[in-house]
Protein backbone atom coordinates (compact mmCIF):
# COMPACT_ATOMS: atom_id res chain seq x y z
CA UNK A 1 0.00 0.00 0.00
CA UNK A 2 1.60 3.43 -0.58
CA UNK A 3 1.78 6.42 1.79
CA UNK A 4 0.12 9.28 1.13
CA UNK A 5 2.59 11.58 -0.59
CA UNK A 6 2.75 15.73 -0.75
CA UNK A 7 2.22 16.23 -4.13
CA UNK A 8 0.75 13.97 -7.05
CA UNK A 9 1.74 13.93 -10.55
CA UNK A 10 0.07 12.14 -13.34
CA UNK A 11 1.76 11.43 -16.57
CA UNK A 12 -0.48 8.83 -17.42
CA UNK A 13 -0.23 9.06 -21.31
CA UNK A 14 3.06 10.83 -21.92
CA UNK A 15 5.81 9.17 -23.48
CA UNK A 16 9.97 9.08 -22.66
CA UNK A 17 11.86 11.88 -21.71
CA UNK A 18 8.27 13.77 -20.68
CA UNK A 19 7.65 11.81 -17.19
CA UNK A 20 11.03 12.45 -16.61
CA UNK A 21 10.99 16.18 -16.66
CA UNK A 22 7.74 16.99 -15.01
CA UNK A 23 8.74 14.65 -12.44
CA UNK A 24 11.95 16.92 -12.19
CA UNK A 25 9.70 20.27 -12.39
CA UNK A 26 7.55 18.83 -9.60
CA UNK A 27 9.86 18.08 -7.35
CA UNK A 28 11.74 21.73 -7.77
CA UNK A 29 8.15 22.87 -6.17
CA UNK A 30 8.24 20.56 -2.92
CA UNK A 31 10.69 21.42 -0.06
CA UNK A 32 13.56 18.51 0.86
CA UNK A 33 11.95 15.81 2.84
CA UNK A 34 8.43 15.93 1.05
CA UNK A 35 7.13 13.14 -1.15
CA UNK A 36 5.83 12.76 -4.65
CA UNK A 37 3.58 10.78 -6.19
CA UNK A 38 3.81 10.21 -9.93
CA UNK A 39 1.76 8.10 -12.20
CA UNK A 40 3.00 6.62 -15.30
CA UNK A 41 2.43 4.48 -18.80
CA UNK A 42 5.15 4.47 -19.98
CA UNK A 43 7.04 1.33 -19.15
CA UNK A 44 10.62 3.12 -19.57
CA UNK A 45 9.97 5.09 -16.90
CA UNK A 46 10.38 2.21 -14.16
CA UNK A 47 14.30 2.07 -15.16
CA UNK A 48 14.46 5.66 -16.01
CA UNK A 49 13.13 7.10 -12.91
CA UNK A 50 15.04 5.01 -11.01
CA UNK A 51 18.72 5.88 -12.72
CA UNK A 52 16.55 10.47 -12.00
CA UNK A 53 17.05 9.22 -8.61
CA UNK A 54 20.28 7.94 -8.20
CA UNK A 55 21.81 10.59 -10.48
CA UNK A 56 19.51 13.98 -8.30
CA UNK A 57 20.35 12.05 -5.21
CA UNK A 58 16.02 11.93 -4.87
CA UNK A 59 14.88 8.90 -3.07
CA UNK A 60 12.98 6.34 -4.62
CA UNK A 61 10.67 5.15 -2.13
CA UNK A 62 8.36 2.92 -3.71
CA UNK A 63 8.11 1.33 -7.21
CA UNK A 64 4.98 -0.47 -8.26
CA UNK A 65 3.49 -1.84 -11.33
CA UNK A 66 0.09 -3.18 -12.09
CA UNK A 67 -1.31 -3.68 -16.46
CA UNK A 68 0.25 -1.08 -18.00
CA UNK A 69 0.80 1.42 -15.15
CA UNK A 70 3.27 2.53 -12.85
CA UNK A 71 3.91 4.50 -10.03
CA UNK A 72 6.53 5.92 -7.61
CA UNK A 73 6.82 7.32 -4.73
CA UNK A 74 10.08 10.14 -4.21
CA UNK A 75 10.92 11.73 -1.71
CA UNK A 76 12.94 15.01 -2.39
CA UNK A 77 16.06 15.90 -0.69
CA UNK B 1 73.92 5.43 2.20
CA UNK B 2 72.87 9.25 2.30
CA UNK B 3 71.27 9.06 6.06
CA UNK B 4 68.69 11.78 4.30
CA UNK B 5 66.66 9.25 2.57
CA UNK B 6 67.41 6.62 5.37
CA UNK B 7 63.55 5.59 4.99
CA UNK B 8 62.58 2.05 5.97
CA UNK B 9 60.49 -0.56 4.27
CA UNK B 10 57.95 -0.59 6.75
CA UNK B 11 57.87 3.74 7.06
CA UNK B 12 57.26 3.33 3.17
CA UNK B 13 54.60 1.06 3.75
CA UNK B 14 52.81 2.93 5.41
CA UNK B 15 53.12 5.84 4.11
CA UNK B 16 52.02 4.52 0.73
CA UNK B 17 48.75 2.88 2.53
CA UNK B 18 48.20 6.64 4.20
CA UNK B 19 48.07 7.98 0.29
CA UNK B 20 46.26 5.77 -1.36
CA UNK B 21 43.55 6.16 1.62
CA UNK B 22 43.93 9.88 1.43
CA UNK B 23 43.69 9.54 -2.65
CA UNK B 24 40.34 7.47 -2.80
CA UNK B 25 38.84 10.30 -0.14
CA UNK B 26 39.70 13.27 -1.98
CA UNK B 27 38.68 11.52 -5.61
CA UNK B 28 35.19 10.65 -3.88
CA UNK B 29 34.94 14.03 -2.97
CA UNK B 30 35.74 15.22 -6.00
CA UNK B 31 33.04 13.26 -8.10
CA UNK B 32 30.52 14.06 -5.47
CA UNK B 33 31.02 17.73 -5.82
CA UNK B 34 31.71 17.26 -9.85
CA UNK B 35 28.36 18.57 -11.61
CA UNK B 36 28.39 16.73 -15.09
CA UNK B 37 28.28 18.34 -18.61
CA UNK B 38 27.29 17.81 -21.77
CA UNK B 39 27.85 19.86 -25.43
CA UNK B 40 25.61 18.80 -28.50
CA UNK B 41 26.79 19.50 -31.90
CA UNK B 42 23.04 19.90 -34.18
CA UNK B 43 23.48 19.91 -37.41
CA UNK B 44 19.95 18.78 -39.02
CA UNK B 45 17.54 20.57 -39.12
CA UNK B 46 14.46 17.84 -40.04
CA UNK B 47 11.35 16.99 -37.73
CA UNK B 48 13.18 13.91 -36.73
CA UNK B 49 16.67 14.89 -36.19
CA UNK B 50 15.82 17.77 -33.65
CA UNK B 51 14.53 15.01 -31.68
CA UNK B 52 17.53 13.70 -30.29
CA UNK B 53 19.95 16.87 -29.20
CA UNK B 54 16.48 18.17 -27.53
CA UNK B 55 15.37 15.01 -26.04
CA UNK B 56 19.17 14.44 -24.55
CA UNK B 57 19.34 17.88 -23.74
CA UNK B 58 16.24 18.40 -21.69
CA UNK B 59 16.84 15.04 -19.74
CA UNK B 60 20.52 15.99 -19.01
CA UNK B 61 18.96 19.56 -17.46
CA UNK B 62 16.83 17.67 -15.22
CA UNK B 63 19.48 15.12 -14.34
CA UNK B 64 20.95 18.02 -12.79
CA UNK B 65 23.82 18.58 -15.56
CA UNK B 66 24.91 21.88 -17.64
CA UNK B 67 24.20 21.14 -20.63
CA UNK B 68 24.80 23.73 -24.59
CA UNK B 69 23.82 23.11 -27.44
CA UNK B 70 26.25 24.21 -31.00
CA UNK B 71 23.06 24.55 -33.62
CA UNK B 72 25.22 24.72 -36.91
CA UNK B 73 23.87 24.74 -40.84
CA UNK B 74 20.62 23.42 -40.77
CA UNK B 75 20.32 22.66 -37.81
CA UNK B 76 20.05 26.42 -36.87
CA UNK B 77 16.74 25.95 -38.38
CA UNK B 78 15.84 24.49 -35.05
CA UNK B 79 16.35 27.90 -33.32
CA UNK B 80 13.75 29.75 -35.27
CA UNK B 81 10.98 31.78 -33.64
CA UNK B 82 8.49 30.14 -35.96
CA UNK B 83 9.41 26.15 -36.03
CA UNK B 84 7.86 24.49 -38.94
CA UNK B 85 10.28 21.30 -39.23
CA UNK B 86 9.26 18.65 -41.95
CA UNK B 87 10.68 14.76 -42.18
CA UNK B 88 11.43 13.10 -45.87
CA UNK B 89 11.06 9.81 -46.79
CA UNK B 90 13.92 10.38 -49.49
CA UNK B 91 17.21 8.74 -48.54
CA UNK B 92 15.51 7.45 -45.52
CA UNK B 93 14.83 3.46 -45.99
CA UNK B 94 14.40 2.78 -42.60
CA UNK B 95 11.47 4.93 -42.04
CA UNK B 96 8.30 3.45 -41.75
CA UNK B 97 4.91 4.01 -44.07
CA UNK B 98 1.82 3.13 -42.87
CA UNK B 99 -1.65 4.51 -43.94
CA UNK B 100 -3.29 6.14 -40.87
CA UNK B 101 -6.83 4.84 -42.47
CA UNK B 102 -8.53 3.14 -44.96
CA UNK B 103 -9.80 -0.39 -44.79
CA UNK B 104 -8.81 -2.67 -41.89
CA UNK B 105 -6.62 -4.94 -43.88
CA UNK B 106 -4.38 -2.09 -45.09
CA UNK B 107 -4.79 0.20 -42.03
CA UNK B 108 -1.94 0.50 -39.87
CA UNK B 109 0.00 -2.08 -42.09
CA UNK B 110 3.88 -1.35 -43.52
CA UNK B 111 3.78 -0.47 -47.05
CA UNK B 112 6.78 -2.33 -49.05
CA UNK B 113 7.25 0.65 -51.26
CA UNK B 114 10.65 2.13 -52.30
CA UNK B 115 10.87 5.39 -50.43
CA UNK B 116 12.52 6.89 -53.35
CA UNK B 117 9.64 6.39 -55.58
CA UNK B 118 7.08 7.85 -52.50
CA UNK B 119 9.16 10.83 -51.91
CA UNK B 120 8.86 11.72 -55.66
CA UNK B 121 4.66 11.84 -55.11
CA UNK B 122 3.59 15.69 -54.97
CA UNK B 123 3.02 16.68 -51.58
CA UNK B 124 4.17 13.75 -49.79
CA UNK B 125 6.73 15.14 -47.54
CA UNK B 126 4.11 17.36 -46.02
CA UNK B 127 1.28 14.31 -45.55
CA UNK B 128 4.90 12.43 -43.98
CA UNK B 129 5.79 15.72 -41.90
CA UNK B 130 1.74 15.89 -40.73
CA UNK B 131 1.19 12.11 -40.27
CA UNK B 132 4.14 11.67 -38.04
CA UNK B 133 3.14 14.86 -35.78
CA UNK B 134 -0.15 12.94 -35.64
CA UNK B 135 1.27 10.02 -34.78
CA UNK B 136 3.43 11.74 -31.80
CA UNK B 137 0.55 13.86 -30.28
CA UNK B 138 -1.54 10.05 -29.98
CA UNK B 139 1.59 8.52 -28.91
CA UNK B 140 2.16 11.32 -26.11
CA UNK B 141 5.56 12.32 -27.56
CA UNK B 142 6.75 16.07 -26.60
CA UNK B 143 6.68 18.66 -29.85
CA UNK B 144 9.87 20.12 -30.96
CA UNK B 145 8.46 23.65 -29.54
CA UNK B 146 7.98 22.33 -25.93
CA UNK B 147 10.83 20.27 -25.86
CA UNK B 148 12.73 23.31 -26.84
CA UNK B 149 10.71 25.34 -24.07
CA UNK B 150 11.58 23.22 -21.31
CA UNK B 151 15.32 23.30 -22.63
CA UNK B 152 15.20 27.42 -22.23
CA UNK B 153 13.60 26.69 -18.95
CA UNK B 154 16.37 24.73 -17.35
CA UNK B 155 18.84 26.93 -18.45
CA UNK B 156 20.43 24.98 -21.29
CA UNK B 157 22.61 26.87 -23.33
CA UNK B 158 21.33 27.62 -26.98
CA UNK B 159 24.89 28.53 -29.19
CA UNK B 160 24.18 29.69 -32.70
CA UNK B 161 26.48 29.30 -35.35
CA UNK B 162 26.89 32.88 -36.80
CA UNK B 163 28.78 31.46 -40.40
CA UNK B 164 25.62 29.67 -40.79
CA UNK B 165 23.56 32.89 -40.54
CA UNK B 166 25.79 34.79 -42.98
CA UNK B 167 26.25 31.44 -45.08
CA UNK B 168 22.21 31.41 -46.07
CA UNK B 169 21.51 34.90 -46.05
CA UNK B 170 19.43 34.67 -42.87
CA UNK B 171 18.84 37.48 -40.25
CA UNK B 172 19.30 37.00 -36.99
CA UNK B 173 15.66 38.06 -36.22
CA UNK B 174 14.02 35.51 -37.60
CA UNK B 175 15.47 33.37 -34.51
CA UNK B 176 14.72 32.85 -30.68
CA UNK B 177 16.14 35.92 -28.38
CA UNK B 178 16.91 33.03 -26.00
CA UNK B 179 19.92 32.34 -27.73
CA UNK B 180 23.00 32.76 -25.26
CA UNK B 181 25.40 33.37 -27.86
CA UNK B 182 26.20 33.97 -31.56
CA UNK B 183 29.88 32.40 -32.40
CA UNK B 184 32.14 30.13 -34.28
CA UNK B 185 33.48 27.32 -33.67
CA UNK B 186 36.79 28.61 -31.56
CA UNK B 187 34.43 29.78 -29.04
CA UNK B 188 32.26 26.27 -28.68
CA UNK B 189 35.15 23.79 -28.95
CA UNK B 190 36.53 25.26 -25.13
CA UNK B 191 33.13 24.42 -23.66
CA UNK B 192 33.40 21.02 -25.46
CA UNK B 193 36.39 20.47 -24.03
CA UNK B 194 35.88 20.88 -20.55
CA UNK B 195 32.55 18.52 -21.03
CA UNK B 196 31.92 15.09 -20.22
CA UNK B 197 29.82 13.98 -22.55
CA UNK B 198 29.98 15.19 -26.13
CA UNK B 199 27.75 14.02 -28.78
CA UNK B 200 27.39 15.37 -32.59
CA UNK B 201 24.02 15.04 -34.19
Amino acid sequence: MMQIANATLDARGLNCPLPILKTKKELTSLTAGETLMMLSSDPGSVKDIESFCLQTGNELLESAASDNEFSFLIRKV
Amino acid sequence: MNSMNAVSDSQLTDLDAWFDQRFAQKMADHEAAHVPSMTIIATKGTLDMAYPPFILASTAAALGWDVAIFFTFYGLTLLKRELDLKVTPLGNPAMPIKLPSGPDWLKGRELNIPTSLMANLPGFQNAASSLMKKGMREKGVASIDELRSLCVEADVKLIACQMTVDLFDWRRDDFMDEISDWVGAASFLPIAQKADVNLFV
